[in-house]
């Protein structure tokens, strides 16, 4: 039975860890894949502390988790305690907010190409209130295309942070909340002192995914404006990608992505920690 | 607890409490059945918006623009998409990919976590650990390296090593969740049957992976949707355009019909729809199978 969990390990090993050894080495060295590779050091990331793409990509990223990952937290919660309780016509508006994590972040980055279009909806209404002076090219100006972004990446997370808050919720002991309302709690006392404390770990757990995710974030900005106009959607992960492939600078893109593992590395190991609690309490 | 209730609730004029209670109650589920239709409305509008434009003529949308109401109705757009975008090609090679990736990763992982939850092996939790932290490894972080190896086993640019890497990548976290749900299955069975000297890998087919199906359909119709949707993998490892999986070719047709909405949304419906079917068949363990690995 050794070989059981030997086989699926050995594999993840050969496909994960093995690779992951050598990103961080091909980080010391100046190779465009064809031309013998030279040692560097640490002269890429020198020169990633000077290079003002990086710099840009870096703010982007750390705007990204800020608005994505706190509006995404925010609204799932604010959603979920609209959603939690079991009545009539709830299991279709759970739906409705959940439906798009089925679909893929470039079907998502499609519906929302439209809609922020030159002709698209948001345009289209913002004509039809009167608010002329507000139409713009959302995408293709670099002062809004990050966070017209933002908001088509909301809209498939909130459903997701959604469903994770919902299940935290329904596994907290309802006799506390029913004995502050009995002692005349209100709503907000209940929230604020009783519902919103109990959530720690799971809070916890969904602020590690939600980072996990902003610095995985690849899909969606690339389908929908690839890093431009002028690199002002550029994060970390499509900076990385565009100098490893289209740039063929595979020691410089790898030094990008050791930045992008260092960045999660503190959260991976707070979501193992639990885990590993978790592991020992069951 | 309903020992403590009485005192509290005998104090209280009944009758009047009640009633206004009741009204409260009445404004209360209207306010929340408008704020929820409001809401979800709000979330289902931008796919209605993409359904419709899908069936506009490219003239009426090029004269109109994409915001106005629909002047024409046609199956054109869904034709082009299909045929000459290659979306036919596409979804074949998305099946061709998915399938044999959910049905081995899934098998590989239960048998991992089946070791490790029945069995005591040395060092099972900092396996099962490490293991989980593979899965969390941002992607990025193995792409160049894995472009390489591929190249050098000569499988670059076809779909088995798109099986190959999903499947070694989505093992982690697959075991974490198998195992998780494997030791709350009862020992009983398992040591009844290995008295009568039935083998450990007779013990995982025939006892404990049957009594681990609802955790492996939450988790498969997840998978699906997860290696379905990927595109960081595709265009990383397929070079062409034929072999490229839906994903990764419905990106590509925006490039190839710029300004072509109505084929583009058409294109974007197809991609959308298999994930769709298999969230709607197995709706329910997929929102359970969303909240198992992170809030248990």
């Amino acid at each position: 039975m050794f070989v059981l969990v030997l086989v699926p390990f050995v594999i993840e090993a050969v496909g994960v860890f093995w690779p992951a050894i050598q990103g961080v080495m091909l980080s010391v060295l100046n190779w465009n894949g064809i031309a013998p590779a030279k040692a560097v050091g640490l002269g890429n990331y020198v020169s990633l502390a000077s290079d003002p793409i990086f710099i840009t990509a870096l703010k982007n990223t750390a705007i990204w988790i800020v608005l994505f990952g706190g509006l995404s937290f925010v609204g799932g919660l604010g959603i979920a305690l609209l959603f939690q309780s079991e009545r009539r016509g709830v299991g279709i508006y759970r739906t409705a907010l959940f439906l798009p994590i089925v679909f893929s972040l470039v079907v998502t980055a499609l519906i929302w190409d439209t809609f922020f279009q030159p002709t698209g909806i948001l345009n289209g209404l913002l004509n039809a209130v009167g608010l002329h002076s507000w139409t713009h090219e959302w995408l293709a100006d670099p002062s809004t295309a990050l966070y017209a972004i933002i908001v088509a990446a909301l809209w498939r997370e909130i459903g997701y942070v959604m469903v994770l808050f919902i299940a935290g919720l329904k596994a907290l002991d309802p006799a506390i909340a029913e004995a502050a309302k009995m002692d005349g709690c209100t709503r907000w006392q209940q929230f604020r002192y009783i519902t919103f404390p109990q959530l720690r770990s799971v809070n916890l757990v969904i602020l590690s995914v939600l980072v996990i995710d902003s610095l995985r974030s690849f899909d969606i900005v690339w389908a929908m404006t690839a890093g431009g106009p002028f690199n002002s959607t550029q994060l970390l992960s499509t900076y990385m990608y565009s100098t490893a492939f289209q740039g063929r600078q595979l020691g410089y893109a790898s030094a990008i992505a050791v930045v992008i593992f260092v960045l999660a590395l503190g959260v991976i190991i707070t979501y193992l920690v639990r885990a590993l609690s978790e592991e020992k309490e069951s | 607890m309903t020992a403590s209730h009485i005192p509290v609730a005998a104090t209280r004029p009944w009758g009047r409490v009640r009633r206004g209670q009741s009204r409260k109650r009445v404004f209360g589920t209207v306010g929340f059945h408008l704020s929820s239709s409001v809401i979800s409305l709000l979330w289902f509008a931008p796919i209605l918006l993409v359904v419709v434009t899908s069936f506009r003529s490219f003239n009426d949308i090029a004269l109109n623009g994409i915001s106005s109401l629909p002047h024409s109705f046609t199956f054109a757009t869904y034709a082009q998409a299909w045929k000459l975008g290659g979306l036919a090609q596409a979804l074949t090679n998305s099946m061709i990919v998915t399938i044999p990736t959910v049905l081995l990763s899934l098998f590989l992982a239960a048998a991992a976590a089946f070791g490790l939850s029945r069995y005591r092996i040395p060092f099972r939790r900092t396996i099962l650990l490490i293991m989980l932290a593979g899965n969390l490894l941002p992607v990025q972080t193995i792409l160049i390296p894995i472009a390489r190896i591929t190249q050098d086993l000569n499988i670059f640019d076809t779909l088995g090593a798109l099986v190959a890497v999903q499947t070694a990548f989505g093992l982690g976290f697959y075991t974490f969740v198998l195992y998780g749900f494997m030791r709350s299955i009862p020992t009983e069975l398992q040591d009844a049957a290995s008295i009568d000297g039935a083998s450990p890998v007779r013990i995982f087919l025939q006892i404990v992976l049957p009594l681990t199906r609802p955790a492996l359909s939450a988790l498969g119709a997840l998978s699906f949707t997860w290696i379905f949707n990927d595109l960081l993998w595709s265009i990383t490892l397929i070079q062409t355009s034929s072999k490229l999986p839906t994903t990764a070719a419905v990106l590509s047709l925006q490039g190839e019909y710029v300004s072509s909405w109505s084929v583009i949304a058409a294109g974007t419906v197809i991609a959308a729809i298999p994930s769709a079917i298999v969230f709607f068949i197995f709706q329910k363990s997929f929102v359970g199978g969303l909240a198992l690995g992170s809030v248990k």
